[in-house]
């Protein structure tokens, strides 16, 4: 029984490893804001996972989606703000492009 | 069990990869409500219906709806643009497809043992009762992000409003 929960467990585990390594090389090689945004989403959804296989594999649901909540509320938040202050850079540089935000550039 | 689960994850890390790969940023955030949509599907399996439904409303619905409003009132390339600005895009992501078979291929191979101890029984299995009577202090955690969220937002809409008079 606990022998094949954690092989159910390794097998999601390596699905969120690899969407982790998708939404962290959407980060890291993007030029544009929202895409960024889009990579840290991807990265949100293997955290999701990662949190939902945890509850499943100890018996825990009940507490796993009720950090799974607390997780979707900051999440919401979180791109909510991101989306204000994308909307002011698009503002001030009529561009979503990374490379030209150098304002702070020393 | 497995394979209807491993079909899913795989359809999971499909729609992830077509979210991060897509031309157009339209196209992005469609792929992202369908990953969420998947993920939900994933939830509703794994025996969390309450997250599922959270998932499924309020990521494939609400936080799509944001992506598609910035991408409208940000003006996106227009087609031809996007045509022209695919090249480089592809020359940046064209590694990404192999590096992910070849993490999934590395994973597949090992044989990870977990040392993992038996957790105890569940005290209490509702969900309500878990997050309004235990978890209070997130509660209150939720009650602040959200207030400060708010307070971001409008003091951001705020701002813009006043440098455009």
């Amino acid at each position: 029984m606990i022998n094949s929960l954690l092989n159910i467990f390794w097998l999601y585990g390596i699905y969120i490893i690899v969407l982790s390594v998708i939404g962290l090389y959407c980060i890291l090689v993007t030029l544009n804001i929202v895409r960024t945004l889009i990579g840290i989403e991807v990265l949100m959804k293997a955290v999701t996972l990662l949190i939902v296989i945890s509850g499943f594999t100890c018996g825990h649901t009940a507490l796993s989606q009720t950090l799974i909540i607390t997780l979707i509320v900051i999440e919401t938040v979180f791109i909510a703000v991101a989306m204000g202050i994308v909307l002011g850079v698009y503002r001030h540089t009529k561009s979503l492009e990374t490379k030209n935000l150098t304002n702070l550039k020393g | 069990m497995a394979i209807i689960d491993e079909i899913l994850l795989i359809a999971l890390v499909a729609a992830a990869l077509w979210t991060v790969m897509a031309r157009s940023l339209l196209r992005s955030a469609l792929g992202l409500a369908l990953s969420s949509a998947i993920l939900s599907i994933i939830m509703f399996k794994l025996g969390s219906p309450v997250a599922a439904v959270f998932e499924l409303s309020v990521c494939a619905g609400l936080i799509s709806a944001l992506f598609f409003c910035i991408i409208t009132i940000t003006e996106p390339l227009t087609p031809e643009k996007v045509r022209e600005e695919a090249g480089a895009r592809f020359g940046r992501f064209r590694y990404l497809p192999p590096i992910v078979l070849a993490v999934w291929f590395v994973l597949r191979l090992i044989s990870f043992k977990l040392d993992i101890k038996v957790a105890l029984p569940e005290a209490i299995t509702d969900v309500r009762q878990v997050l309004w009577a235990h978890r209070q202090l997130d509660l209150i955690g939720q009650i602040l992000i959200l207030l400060c969220g708010v307070y971001g937002i409008v003091i951001l809409l705020k701002e813009a409003r006043g440098k455009r008079d």
